[in-house]
């Protein structure tokens, strides 16, 4: 088999043994339909930067499960294949690498994508090849307005959906004002963008924001300016390791709890990292919890007994965006990217991860979300106990309404 | 209140504190890497996962040992610089006759191993490791909120680099180094044991890079990342200072601590590229740095 990697050191031979071959024993024909007998899915991810925790090899596990999971219940007349690699968090080499799978590597489709600046430069190399590209760890609300394209599916959460939830429900408590402190790239300011609109549209106000390089590890000088605006709440439109930082250091020069943090994208690595006593009471939006009900307790044990950790809403929504592109392969038997595409979009998804999910004509995956509180380290009673869900999202009201869509392929 | 291009005089002043903060980090590593310099001919690419096993050695002695802040500031130093030793015994000893560039591969490959080691085992998001009681809680300036802990690492890193700098330029182990420097055979021939300071040289230069890891497990999170953030920008210092300079490397880190905490303050966005423009500026005008000499 051959596996395609960038990962420019101890990485490769690790996921070089992670990528595997499935399928029905040797003999079993290929059914002509599927371009040469193999469903060939690339997981294309931060394996070793700031992003590698919430998506990264644990993505990778979440990819290789689907596909062993959907072999075995579904015994498919064709092989399942899952390769990977290091994007590294930067979008020349990630479309180099999607255009090489694409075009050497027989890869159907590619998938993950975290840091959105990467998702946004390989849905135009998926457009350009005809090939699907299935976003779950990217957020920027560019994916299904501006750069929305026909082959592209945004599947757990995008910055409209998680500043949405917990700007909204801020404002509720009380927090009016804000400052933002936004991580100075496509992410962070579709983030500090679409928060924005909620604060205003729930009476709240902003009174400015700074950007800052990506990734700081000294955010200081930031959170001095965040404190000397008054603002009530401080919104940290940025991701992991910046978030962590932000959060340590806010504490370190008594701005919390005079002022409220809110992380408007956090991770519950982000919180197992930072641990309870940091972050008690912070709230977030987030797609997933694996402590939600017995199928995602279910899910996410046999997760964590491969990886050691629980999974992020972006490794869980992995495993359901495989799995339904790979029923509709098998639906139709063939997979051509337009009738793939139709075919998911046709198909309601139902499974741990989302009820009644749907795929809107933009590609956004609807489905419900939710709104965290973490908890007290006394209310805490086993490992990775850390969130009270709050309130469940609607996903009509989680994710941005169809009529306010930028998105070209949608006409009003 | 009195303003400057529309930032406040007082607001200033406190982002040019946090400035000297970072400088002083800066000073530090640069410091390491300048004696290693000055007396290897190596360009140290692990300095950063040096650096960065002075945290973690950190937070393992206070999570494994229960040895505290203190302790820790003493210990991790000499365990890491122990390691240091080794490197050099095993390693680094074997290429001094070749080119300087295999000295900057082996610790360059030294440090990707160490940063994958540590990404495996911990994680990217890393470990928290909490404030000192003794320095807990912040001074009130009435401009601005002063954290103790910050203070202290001001504080404490400039006597480090100043003493560095004493032992080096005004004693008589620090003249045998500067001979041997200058000229090893001749060094040799005196009497002066140089295989020996060589190699004590290079584990007191890790231990530096480690007592600043140590000095940074409590403001950032104890990350794997934690040193391939920062080296990049100490390898710009060390060049703007003159490679192998140690007063160089002292005042350049704390000066650009200063540039980059203006930088903050004015044009955010461009904090962390200011001191790659200053370095391309300084090669440019000082090939040598601004205190190297020109060979």
């Amino acid at each position: 088999m051959k596996t395609i990697n960038a990962a420019p050191f101890a990485l490769r031979p690790a996921i070089a043994a992670l990528a595997l071959v499935l399928g029905l024993g040797a003999g079993v024909p290929a059914h002509a339909e599927i371009s040469d007998g193999v469903v060939r899915i690339g997981v294309l991810t931060d394996m070793s930067g700031a992003y590698s925790d919430l998506a990264g090899p644990g993505a990778v596990i979440a990819a290789n499960m689907a596909a062993e999971d959907f072999v075995a219940k579904h015994k498919p007349a064709f092989k399942v294949e899952i390769v990977s690699a290091d994007h590294q968090n930067k979008g020349d080499i990630a479309s180099n690498k999607a255009r090489e799978w694409f075009d050497r590597g027989q890869v159907d489709a590619v998938t993950e994508l975290v840091s959105s600046t990467t998702a946004l430069a390989v849905m135009k190399v998926a457009k350009e090849k005809n090939k699907i590209a299935l976003i779950t760890g990217a957020g920027s609300s560019r994916i299904t307005n501006e750069d929305c394209n026909d082959v592209s599916v945004h599947w757990v959460y995008d910055t409209y959906a998680t500043g949405n939830g917990t700007g909204r429900a801020v404002v509720k408590q009380g927090g009016k004002t804000w400052f933002f402190l936004t991580a100075d790239y496509a992410f962070g300011q579709s983030l500090e963008k679409d928060t924005t609109a909620v604060i205003e549209a729930s009476g709240g106000k902003v009174l400015g924001s700074v950007r800052h390089p990506f990734p700081s590890t000294d955010l200081s000088s930031y959170l001095l300016k965040a404190q000397a605006s008054g603002a009530q709440v401080i919104g940290l439109a940025n991701a992991g390791a910046d978030t962590i930082n932000s959060i340590k250091q806010a504490s370190e020069f008594g701005i919390t709890p005079k002022q409220t943090l809110a992380g408007l994208l956090m991770f519950i690595t982000d919180i197992n990292s930072l641990g309870l006593k940091a972050t008690q009471g912070m709230y977030l939006t987030e797609a997933f919890y694996w402590d939600m009900n017995p199928e995602t307790r279910a899910w996410s044990k046999r997760f964590f007994a491969r990886h050691h950790k629980m999974p992020t809403m972006v490794q869980a929504g992995l495993y359901s965006a495989i799995t339904h592109y790979l029923e509709a392969v098998k639906a139709l038997n063939s997979d051509d990217t337009q009738k793939v595409m139709a075919q998911m979009k046709k198909t309601p998804i139902n499974d741990f991860f989302a009820k009644n999910g749907k795929i809107r004509d933009d590609g956004l995956m609807l489905h419900d979300m939710f709104l965290m509180q973490v908890k007290k380290p006394s209310e805490s009673h086993y490992p990775w106990d850390y969130y009270n869900v709050r309130a469940t999202i609607p996903a009509a009201e989680a994710f941005q309404p169809l009529s306010q869509s930028r998105c070209p392929l949608i006409r009003k | 209140m009195t303003e400057l291009f529309e930032v406040p005089l007082l607001a200033l002043l406190g982002q040019l504190l946090l400035g000297l903060v970072n400088g002083s980090f800066y000073a530090l590593l640069s410091l390491g890497l300048a004696v290693i310099f000055g007396m290897l001919n190596i360009i140290n690419f692990a300095h950063g996962a040096f650096y960065m096993l002075g945290a973690f050695a950190a937070w393992m002695l206070l999570s494994t040992f229960g040895v505290g802040y203190f302790g820790a500031l003493v210990l991790a130093p000499i365990l890491v610089g122990s390691l240091g030793i080794l490197v050099e015994r095993l390693l680094l000893k074997r290429l001094y006759r070749l080119d300087p560039l295999y000295g900057l591969l082996l610790t360059f490959g030294l440090a990707l191993i160490l940063e994958g080691l540590f990404r495996d085992w911990f994680g990217v998001s890393g470990e928290t490791y909490e404030v000192p009681e003794a320095l807990e809680g912040a001074i009130n300036l009435g401009f601005m909120v002063l954290p103790k802990y910050r203070v202290w690492v001001v504080g404490f890193s400039i006597l480090v680099c100043l003493a560095t700098w004493l032992i080096i330029e005004k004693t008589r182990l620090g003249s045998y180094l500067r001979a041997a420097t200058e000229n090893p055979q001749l060094t040799q021939a005196f009497g002066v044991n140089v295989p020996l300071m060589v190699m004590m040289t290079y584990g007191f230069g890790v231990g530096l890079a480690a007592l600043a890891g140590v000095m940074a497990a409590p403001i950032f999170q104890v990350s794997p990342l934690m040193g391939s953030n920062l080296i990049i920008v100490v390898f710009a210092v060390v060049v703007i200072g003159g490679m192998g300079s140690i007063l160089g490397a002292i005042v350049s880190g704390l000066s650009l601590g200063l540039v980059e905490g203006l930088a903050k303050v004015y044009w955010p966005e461009a904090s962390a590229t200011v001191v790659f423009v200053i370095m391309a500026i300084v090669l440019i005008l000082r090939p040598a740095g601004l205190l190297g000499k020109e060979q």
